[in-house]
């Protein structure tokens, strides 16, 4: 679906193993533990800042009408909750200069 | 919930590492995935989400003081799709 490269949690825990050092295990441990106290914070509605990359934030979403783009027929959807992303400034800037990059090859 | 918030709670996890490896740890996590998306990559982490890249077009916008005509080139923003699973937790039935 995407021509970008695509990293997994696997890849993430070796690269911070590799910079680090421990066990492989313990990193991936570690890794999984930080993607689980950020989805608890964000479960009991709370907001997560990581400064310099991007703040999570959730929303409650209203029930709205929506329409099965097949069909045609109108289906409510119901309220949710959803998580609102918000990368940083620098974050921001850093993507925003992929193109710049790119065309002055 | 902010950063250092975050790793304090990871540190009473680990207590097999020292509090300086963990944050070293949870810094470099983020490092490693702010170089990633700034470098094209997707990151796609089961059932929490999926960070990835989405090209906006370029377009023409206006100077909100004095109404100047800019133009606004194509750029990459980050995204983010919430994974299933923490979908569904968000999403569960108060019991």
């Amino acid at each position: 679906m995407s021509k970008f490269p695509t990293l997994s949690r696997a890849d993430l825990a070796r690269t911070v193993q590799r910079r680090v050092g421990h066990a492989r295990q313990t990193m991936s441990t570690l890794v999984d533990d930080v993607l689980q106290e950020i989805a608890d914070e964000l479960v009991s509605g709370g907001e997560v800042k990581i400064s310099s990359f991007a703040n999570f934030k959730v929303r409650q979403k209203a029930a709205r009408v929506g329409r099965n783009p097949k069909t045609g027929e109108e289906v409510i959807i119901a309220p949710r909750r959803s998580i609102s992303f918000s990368p940083s400034a620098k974050m921001r800037k850093r993507v925003a200069e992929i193109l710049i990059r790119s065309e002055d090859q | 919930m902010t950063r250092s918030e975050l790793i304090a709670r990871v540190i009473k996890k680990h207590p097999e590492m020292s509090a300086q490896d963990v944050t070293k740890a949870v810094n470099e996590l983020f490092g490693v995935m702010a170089d990633a998306l700034a470098s094209g990559n997707r990151i796609e982490l089961r059932g929490f989400g999926v960070f990835s890249l989405r090209l906006r077009n370029a377009s023409n916008g206006r100077n909100p003081i004095n109404g100047d005509r800019v133009e606004i080139p194509a750029k990459y923003v980050c995204h983010f799709k919430t994974g299933t699973h923490l979908h569904q937790s968000l999403n569960a039935q108060p019991k």
